[in-house]
C-alpha cells in the first residue's frame, strides 16, 4: 500500500517532469515570439474552449485520482463511520507535546486515532520519520476537535513534532520514539526499529 | 561625464521632475516607495535564508520569527500593493481618458501605507513581535510571549496600511463612476456594471453584444480593488480584536482568550486573506497581463475578450468562497467545506488563470514579429511564474497532498515565493518598464546590459529558489521552524545561492534606475509638482 514516500517521491517526478514542459514552452515562445509568422492562420475558438475543458478535467481529476490512489484520503473523509481499534490522547500546552501513552504502540494495519487537545495554542501534529520526512499530520486548534483516524503498514519508529507555529518555543516541540508500529511484513526502511519485531 | 555628476544628474539629462504632473509624481512616489520596501523584504529574506543554512549568533530565535512576521507584510503591503497602488491610480484615469477623482487622496494613501509599514516594521524590529502574519487565534494576543506594547504598535502599523488601502479603493471607484467638472452627467450604474464584468458576463450570452463602457484592464482593476477593500474590513476587523485584548492585558483587565472561537477566527481570517492571495493577485495579473499585451502588441482587441471578462467575474467568485484550502489539515473543518470550497472551487483558479495565460500568450503571438523588450521578457517571466505557482497550489489543495505538504517548504516555496517573486514581481517589474517612459516623460534607461542581468538573475534566482525550497519540503522540512543540525543544508545552501541572485537582481535594477533618472530626480519626485492638474499627463488635454 502506497505510503507518503511513494506519494511525495511521485510529485516530485511529475511536478519536475510538468516544470520542465513549462519552462521550455516559454523558451520556445521566447525565441518564436520574434520572428515574423511562417504562414497565416490561427487558433479556433473550438480548440481554446477544448484547452478549457482540459483545465477543468485536469483541476477536478486530481482530486478523484487522489480519493482512489491515496490510501488515507478516503479514511478521512469517512472517518466518523469507521470504528477504530485505538484511540491515543495527546494534550497540547505549555509548548509540550504530552501523549497519554509513551511509545504509543501501534498495530499493524489497524485504524487508529489520534486524539489531540490544546489547552491553549494552535499546534500541529505531526508524524515524521528518522529520516524527517514526513508521515502525516493535522492542525491542533484550541476548543476544537483534532481527530486524525490513521492506518500503518510498515514496522517503524516515529517521532512526533508540532508541525505549527505556536511562538518561537514552539519550533522544539518534539518527542523522540513517540509511536512504534508493529506486527508489519515490511519495515520502513525510512525509519529505525527500536523494539519492532516483525 | 564623471560618475557623480551622473548619478546626480542622471542618464541623458535624467528626470526632469519639473515637467511632471501631479499624477506622474504621484505614481512615482508609490513606485520608488515599493521598490525600497522590496529591498527591504529581499534583505530578510536573505538573511532567513542564510539562517535557514546555520543560524546566525546575532539573531535569536525569536527575533528570527519577527522577521518572519514582517517579511511577508513589508512584501506584500509595503512594496506589491505600493507598486500596484501607483500604477493602477495612474492607468485608471489614463485609460478612462479622464482626470482622477483626488489627487489629494492618493498622496494621503501612499503616505498612510508608507508609515503603516514602517510602524509594523518596527514592531518586529524592536519589540520582536512575532506571531507570523497568520494571526492564529489567540498567539497575538499571547501577551507571556510577545510584549503588548509591540502587539499595539504591529496593530497601528496595520491600521495605517488599511487606512490607505481604503483611500485607494475610494479613489478607483469614484474615478470610474464620478462626473469631472465640465463633463457630460457620466452614466454612473452602467460604467459599475461594465467595471463590475456584468455586462461582460452577460454579453457571453447575448446574441446582440453591449458595448463595453470601461476598457478590460479597468475591469480587472475593479474587481480586485473590490476584493481588496473586503480584506481591509477583516484585517482591520481581526486588528480591533487582538487590540482589545493587547490593551486588556496593559490595564489590567483579564479577557479569557476562549471567548473567541479559534476555528471560526481562523475561517474568517483565512475568508479575507484569501481575497488577496487567491483573488485580486491573480485578477490583477490577469488584468495587468491583458494590458501590457494590449500595450506591447499595439492592438486594442484581445484574442476572446468576452470569455476574458467572464474570467475575471468567475475569479471574483471564486475568491470569495476559496478559503477553505487552508484548512484542509483542520479536523474540525467540514469535510463538505473542505472538498466543494477547498477542493473543487480553488481547481477553477487554474481554470481562470489557464485562460489568462492563454490569451495573453496567443495575444502577443498574434502581432509577431514583437522585439524583445524588456516589458516583453518581463511579461513572459511572469507568465511561466504563475504557470509554475498555480498547479502547484492547486496540488496542495488536494485531501491526498495537503496532509503531507501543509506547512512545509513546498507551500512556501513551490507555490507563495514562485508566485509571487516570479509571477508578480515580474509581471510588476513589466509594468514598471512599460510606465518608465509614460511616468518620467521620456527619461532615458542607463543600461540595457544591466537590464539583462537583473532579468536573468531574478528568473534563474526565483524558480531556482522556490525549486530547492519545495524539494525540502516534499522531504519534510517544514516552513515555520528552525533546523539546527544541517538537516537540510544541501537544498538550504542552493536556496541561498538562488536567493543572493534575486537579492543581486534587485541591487543591479535599483542602480540602473537610480542613474537613469538621477539622484536630483528622484528627490524631486517627492516635491510638490509646478503643474495645476488633475490629468495623467499635460499632452493629452492641454
Amino acid at each position: 500500500m502506497a505510503d507518503s514516500i511513494d506519494v511525495l517521491s511521485t510529485l516530485k517526478l511529475v511536478y519536475t517532469i510538468y516544470a520542465l514542459i513549462a519552462i521550455s514552452l516559454i523558451g520556445w515562445f521566447y525565441t518564436r515570439i520574434t520572428k515574423s509568422p511562417q504562414k497565416e492562420g490561427g487558433i479556433k475558438p473550438p480548440l481554446f474552449y477544448a484547452y478549457i475543458a482540459v483545465l477543468v478535467v485536469v483541476g477536478t481529476g486530481l482530486h478523484f485520482l487522489t480519493y482512489n490512489v491515496v490510501p488515507w484520503v478516503p479514511i478521512d473523509l469517512n472517518r466518523a463511520n469507521l470504528e477504530s481499534h485505538k484511540i491515543y490522547k495527546i494534550t497540547f500546552k505549555d509548548h509540550q507535546i504530552i501523549p497519554d501513552e509513551r511509545p504509543m504502540v501501534v498495530e499493524c494495519g489497524k485504524k487508529v486515532v489520534f486524539e489531540a487537545v490544546s489547552e491553549d495554542l494552535t499546534y500541529g501534529f505531526g508524524i515524521f520519520r528518522k529520516n524527517h520526512t514526513m508521515v502525516t499530520q493535522m492542525q491542533v486548534v484550541p476548543g476544537s476537535k483534532n481527530d486524525l483516524m490513521w492506518e500503518f503498514h510498515k514496522n517503524g519508529t516515529y517521532y512526533i513534532r508540532s508541525t505549527e507555529y505556536s511562538g518561537p518555543k514552539g519550533t522544539k516541540m518534539i518527542v523522540e520514539d513517540a509511536i512504534v508500529v508493529t506486527g508489519c511484513s515490511e519495515n520502513d526502511i525510512h525509519t529505525d526499529h527500536k523494539g519492532v519485531g516483525k | 561625464m564623471s560618475f557623480v555628476q551622473k548619478l546626480l544628474d542622471g542618464h541623458e539629462g535624467g528626470l526632469k521632475h519639473e515637467s511632471l504632473t501631479p499624477m506622474q509624481k504621484v505614481a512615482l512616489r508609490f513606485v520608488v516607495i515599493g521598490l525600497l520596501y522590496y529591498g527591504l523584504a529581499s534583505l530578510e529574506g536573505m538573511i532567513m535564508r542564510l539562517y535557514e543554512i546555520k543560524p546566525i549568533p546575532l539573531i535569536d530565535e525569536t527575533h528570527f520569527f519577527s522577521i518572519m512576521t514582517v517579511h511577508p507584510m513589508v512584501g506584500i503591503f509595503g512594496s506589491s500593493y505600493m507598486i500596484v497602488f501607483g500604477a493602477f491610480l495612474f492607468l485608471v484615469p489614463y485609460l478612462m481618458n479622464k482626470p482622477i477623482f483626488s489627487v489629494k487622496l492618493a498622496n494621503i494613501s501612499w503616505i498612510s501605507i508608507a508609515l503603516g509599514t514602517f510602524i509594523m516594521w518596527l514592531a518586529g524590529f524592536l519589540f520582536s513581535y512575532a506571531p507570523l502574519y497568520t494571526l492564529y487565534w489567540p498567539l497575538p494576543a499571547d501577551t507571556k510571549q510577545f510584549s503588548a506594547i509591540g502587539g499595539v504598535v504591529y496593530i497601528v502599523g496595520v491600521v495605517g496600511i488599511m487606512i490607505g488601502t481604503f483611500l485607494y479603493t475610494y479613489n478607483i471607484f469614484k474615478t470610474i463612476l464620478y462626473t469631472p467638472k465640465g463633463w457630460e452627467k457620466q452614466p454612473a450604474g452602467a460604467l459599475l456594471r461594465s467595471a463590475l464584468g456584468l455586462e461582460g458576463l452577460l454579453n457571453f450570452f447575448r446574441r446582440e453584444k453591449k458595448e463595453h463602457l470601461v476598457p478590460l484592464p479597468i475591469a480587472a482593476i475593479s474587481r480586485g480593488t473590490i476584493d481588496m477593500g473586503l480584506n481591509a474590513v477583516v484585517i482591520s476587523s481581526a486588528g480591533v480584536l487582538i487590540l482589545i485584548y493587547l490593551l486588556g492585558t496593559l490595564f489590567g483587565a483579564e479577557l479569557k482568550d476562549t471567548w473567541v472561537d479559534a476555528l471560526l477566527y481562523k475561517n474568517i481570517f483565512w475568508w479575507g486573506l484569501d481575497l488577496i492571495a487567491d483573488g485580486l493577485v491573480l485578477i490583477f495579473v490577469a488584468g495587468t497581463w491583458y494590458l501590457l499585451a494590449m500595450l506591447i502588441t499595439g492592438t486594442k482587441e484581445l484574442f476572446m475578450q468576452n470569455i476574458a471578462r467572464a474570467a475575471l467575474f468567475v475569479e471574483m467568485v471564486v475568491s470569495w468562497t476559496v478559503w477553505s484550502h487552508h484548512l484542509m489539515s483542520d479536523q474540525g473543518q467540514s469535510n463538505t467545506l473542505k472538498v466543494l470550497s477547498g477542493e473543487v472551487v480553488t481547481a477553477f483558479e487554474l481554470v481562470t488563470q489557464g485562460i489568462a495565460v492563454f490569451i495573453t500568450l496567443y495575444t502577443l503571438y498574434k502581432a509577431r514579429p514583437l522585439k524583445m523588450t524588456n516589458e516583453l521578457k518581463f511579461l513572459l517571466g511572469g507568465i511561466l511564474g504563475f504557470m509554475l505557482a498555480v498547479p502547484a497550489g492547486i496540488i496542495q489543495a488536494d485531501l491526498g497532498m495537503n496532509r503531507v505538504l501543509h506547512n512545509t517548504q513546498w507551500i512556501i516555496g513551490n507555490h507563495v515565493h514562485v508566485a509571487i517573486l516570479v509571477g508578480l514581481t515580474m509581471t510588476l517589474y513589466s509594468a514598471i518598464y512599460v510606465l518608465f517612459p509614460i511616468l518620467t516623460n521620456g527619461a532615458k534607461l542607463y543600461s540595457q546590459k544591466l537590464a539583462n542581468w537583473h532579468f536573468w538573475l531574478h528568473l534563474i534566482g526565483g524558480i531556482g529558489m522556490g525549486a530547492f525550497m519545495g524539494m525540502a519540503g516534499i522531504d519534510g522540512m517544514l516552513r515555520r521552524a528552525i533546523y539546527t543540525n544541517g538537516e537540510y543544508s544541501t537544498y538550504m545552501i542552493l536556496a541561498g545561492i538562488c536567493g543572493m541572485m534575486i537579492f543581486v537582481a534587485f541591487l543591479l535594477f535599483l542602480y540602473n534606475i537610480v542613474m537613469s533618472v538621477g539622484v536630483k530626480g528622484l528627490v524631486g519626485i517627492y516635491q510638490p509638482s509646478k503643474i495645476d492638474t488633475n490629468e495623467c499627463l499635460v499632452t493629452e488635454k492641454g
